[in-house]
């Protein structure tokens, strides 16, 4: 069946089953493959989107869920102010390595300053949880939220 | 081995400067699981392109897979062409051993086997650029300089831009490589400069570049179901009702290689027009298996049996020393301890996938591979079709850690796009990629070693009971008679058992070390506990006088042999660990919270490494922080990279040592996803502190080196806290329970 969704300002018409996780529906429907599948269980953060703004995983979001909700997703993200401090943060700390992970952590993070625009350590452990880094790179996406966090506060 | 290497011009597509050159053979060892692959015949390539508009792209030949080689090794070319690296566009080779040489990742192997040859590149165009300014404006070569990306005559105050001369250089002879002089490292702008991953822009805004990325026109998807157990095959499966799910195209009964370890394995694949309807269809699908060999295989008979094993006579006696028995007869303290750890997995975080297009007797693949060329022989093997009839699109790899130099994922999006028609992508979900890995092989050893009553190690027997069967090793359980710490202590045994089994093994992440510096380096601190020593300064007492001892032999005709462990090295990154940990101050640490330490040399690199790690009541282990002093050389090509692949070496290991086992039952795993097989979440990363020593040898890898010290420092670390002994990995909390 059609489902109309709205995704990073535009509205798409998806003709799939309601069940389609929205992770497949960006990756092969729309061909938006910036979202990441990693274990098709919300066990690694790697799929995340935004729906109206919340870090949810996409893997484990039905089509048939989506409604009239925004969604945002990593191809997007650097329109938004708190977006593009993450991925200049991302870039000025060389926080990749292997990079798989870091479209879902860049959502997750800027889900967080976008609510929390000055996280203390515990609130960025907290965060950023439910994103696994196979590569190890927690003391630079660690360091790049904090980076970014005061980029946003701009110049004192 | 003839080292003699080639250079030669042409006009590239496009106008501007092509550079071609021979290489010699590369390093053989830590790869060598993979023999087919380093026997690619040394054949030319392209690696330097220069447009009129000065823009320089450069190919980087080996796979990314986070470790930084799509970025390093055009530095190394960038270097010595003297190029503004602001410039520099870098670009991924595909497979093509006639131009490209050895194309795999692995090893840590990229540092160096590149870091002569790529600069030795780079410095031939930059010659032919300078030769090509010289003649228009004929005053000799010698008169001219270079600045980044121009060339210079300063006494008639000329200059050019590289991109104005490329044309020109492109009809020049080529100056012979070897004899091309290379750049002091005084004079070095582009390398040791830290300089971020070329592909990081890309990265943050989503931009498709994983193999799972591959999109191609009128592609269908795939999914593999394989037998549980390993090597398992189909007896019957219901494909007429699978074929009529939704979106479903063709139900395939693929037969395999018949290997039950092998890297083609029999199961029923399911093509559709979606990867989520293949998938929803798998739910239907029922297969009656006949398990084969490997059914009945479990984790726990496996231990009992190595335990029955370590008491009678060994298979294989690797290294025999002295009179290891009479010196246990002298000692002044003498401990026995046994010593075991798992199956684990890789788990990189990009699923195995390829896509395929087999049509017109060619195969096309896109594989996001280490090992392209290994995977191309397979698929050729498998498909019958020659080398020169395939092509491998080497993709960015979401991790590799060892995963990605087998290739089973590569013939089978082959063998079944070979029946679709179509081109095809075939995706593993997390299940299949946790439940059909080539697992770090588990290891259970038993030790007995001996100090004088000064303190000094006399004696060191350690049985090690591992896989395999009549004296040959399974993949990557193997070991070698330089197996710390032998070449140290006078009296020195190394005896092997085999278990035969059905689990496919393979190289994970510092391959063998990886476990073994868990073995060697908790032991001897058991030892240093047992004598009353500083473990740290015992490590440096066992390893005495500065020398180069033996190595384990290998490496290629033409190629630096692999060295035996040098003392001195190992001894420095110990005194330098020492000085900034705070080592000689941790007596001052609060109950309950200690340090360990660890020290280890492996791919060349030398690593010790400290842990401060606390113990809670219910045996929660809390890494405080780690310091990790590394000795790769006499260069650090890239800080930035440096300290990435050092970071995550040391969570690597963490993660292992904290909470990873791959388990068997009946004879398949019982993990299935990242609750069973768990991975470091962002909170359990401590800070890590980093330095390396610059040593005046040639510069060596990093992927792996840093890996395997972090693990024995961390067990250490609980024994310094709690006054336990961690002999048994993952580290299990209730172990460690206070009371």
């Amino acid at each position: 069946m059609a489902y109309s969704v709205s995704i990073n300002g535009k509205q798409h018409s998806v003709d799939a089953d309601g069940d389609t996780p929205l992770l497949w529906v960006l990756r092969d429907l729309l061909d938006m493959k910036g979202t990441k599948f990693g274990c098709g269980m919300a066990l690694c953060g790697a799929c995340t989107v935004h729906v109206d703004g919340a870090a949810t995983r996409s893997c484990q979001t039905a089509l048939s869920s989506v409604g009239s909700s925004r969604i945002t997703t990593i191809e997007a993200i650097g329109e938004t102010t708190v977006g593009r401090q993450i991925q200049e943060a991302w870039i000025a700390h060389d926080v990749p390595q292997c990079g798989y992970c870091q479209a879902g952590q860049i959502m997750s993070a800027t889900a967080l300053l976008a609510t929390t625009p000055n996280p203390t350590d515990a609130q960025i452990n907290d965060a950023m949880y439910g994103n696994l880094c196979r590569c190890g790179t927690y003391p630079r996406i660690h360091a790049a939220i904090k980076h970014a966090a005061l980029a946003a506060r701009g110049p004192a | 081995m003839n080292r003699r290497t080639l250079l030669k011009a042409g006009a590239a597509a496009g106008g501007g400067l092509f550079l071609t050159l021979g290489l010699p053979p590369l390093i053989r060892r830590g790869l060598a699981q993979q023999p087919p692959m380093m026997n690619t015949p040394l054949l030319p390539g392209a690696f330097i392109r220069i447009a009129p508009d000065n823009i320089i792209t450069i190919v980087s030949r080996n796979p990314e897979i986070g470790e930084g080689v799509k970025t390093m090794l055009p530095m190394l070319i960038a270097e010595e062409l003297d190029a503004d690296w602001a410039n520099v566009r870098t670009e991924q080779a595909d497979l093509d051993p006639a131009k490209y040489g050895f194309q795999g990742t692995g090893g840590s192997g990229a540092t160096p086997s590149n870091w002569e040859p790529m600069r030795r590149v780079g410095a031939a165009g930059r010659a032919m650029l300078i030769e090509a300014a010289a003649r228009r404006w004929n005053v000799p070569a010698g008169e001219c300089r270079t600045e980044p990306s121009l060339v210079i005559h300063d006494r008639s105050d000329r200059r050019l831009s590289y991109g104005a001369l490329a044309d020109q250089a492109a009809t020049l002879p080529a100056p012979e490589l070897a004899g091309i002089k290379l750049k002091n490292s005084g004079q070095f702008r582009i390398i040791g400069k830290p300089t971020p991953g070329v592909d990081v822009p890309a990265i943050v805004t989503g931009s498709p570049m994983y193999g799972i990325d591959v999109s191609l026109p009128g592609m269908l998807y795939a999914v593999f179901e394989k037998c549980p157990v390993f090597g398992g095959k189909v007896v019957a499966a219901n494909t007429d009702e699978v074929g009529k799910m939704p979106g479903v195209r063709q139900v395939l009964n693929v037969p395999g290689d018949g290997d039950p370890m092998g890297q083609f394995q029999a199961g029923i694949a399911i093509i559709a027009d979606t990867w989520w309807q293949a998938s929803k269809a798998r739910e239907k699908l029922q297969v009656t298996w006949n398990n084969g060999p490997g059914a009945g295989q479990s984790s726990a008979d496996f231990a009992r049996e190595a335990a029955k094993l370590a008491l009678t006579p060994a298979a294989l006696t690797t290294r025999r020393d002295g009179d290891v028995a009479a010196a246990f007869g002298r000692a002044a303290h003498v401990v026995e301890a046994a010593y075991s750890y798992p199956f684990l997995a890789h788990a990189t975080l990009e699923p195995q996938n390829c896509t395929a297009l087999v049509a017109n007797g060619r195969v096309e693949l896109w594989a996001p591979t280490q090992n392209p060329s290994a995977g191309a022989e397979l698929v050729g093997r498998t498909l019958s079709v020659p080398q020169s009839a395939i092509t491998v699109h080497v993709t960015r790899c979401g991790g590799g850690f060892g995963r990605r130099l087998m290739t089973d994922y590569m013939v089978e999006a082959a063998w079944i796009a070979s029946k679709a028609g179509a081109p095809v992508k075939l995706l593993w979900n997390r299940k299949d990629d946790i439940q059909h890995d080539f697992y770090r092989p588990a290891g259970y050893h038993h030790l007995k070693g001996a100090v004088d009553d000064s303190g000094h190690v006399i004696a060191w027997r350690q049985r090690f009971v591992t896989w395999g069967n009549n004296g040959a090793f399974a993949g990557g359980a193997d070991v070698g008679d330089d197996n710390s710490p032998a070449g140290l202590v006078a009296n020195y045994e190394l005896d092997v058992s085999f278990i035969p089994q059905v689990v496919p093994t393979g190289p994970l992440r510092a391959p063998r070390s990886n476990a073994l510096a868990f073995v060697s380096q908790a032991f001897l601190d058991e030892l240093a506990v047992a004598a009353g020593r500083d473990p740290l300064q015992f490590r440096i007492d066992l390893l005495g006088p500065p020398r180069l001892l033996p190595g384990a032999g290998g490496g290629p005709p033409g190629f630096p042999p692999l060295p035996g462990l040098d003392t001195g090295r190992l001894r420095g990154v110990l005194e330098l660990v020492r000085e900034f940990s705070g080592w000689a101050n941790r007596a001052a640490l609060p109950a309950g919270t200690g340090m360990g330490v660890a020290c280890y040399f492996c791919h060349r690199g030398y690593f010790a490494e400290v842990v401060q790690a606390s113990v809670d009541k219910s045996g929660n282990v809390t890494v405080d922080r780690v310091w990790a002093a590394g000795d790769v050389g006499s260069q650090i090509i890239n800080p930035l990279g440096a300290e990435a692949q050092v970071q995550g070496a040391v969570l690597d290991g963490l993660a292992e040592a904290l909470g990873q086992a791959i388990t068997i039952k009946n004879g398949s795993v019982e993990q299935e996803n990242f609750d069973g097989f768990t991975l470091l979440r962002h909170s359990d990363a401590p800070p890590i502190e980093i330095r390396f020593l610059t040593t005046p040898y040639a510069p060596t890898g990093l992927g792996e080196p840093a890996l395997p010290p972090v693990v024995p420092a961390l067990c250490n670390a609980i024994y310094a806290a709690t006054g336990k002994r961690i002999r048994d990995l993952p580290i299990d909390p209730n172990a460690l329970k206070a009371g």
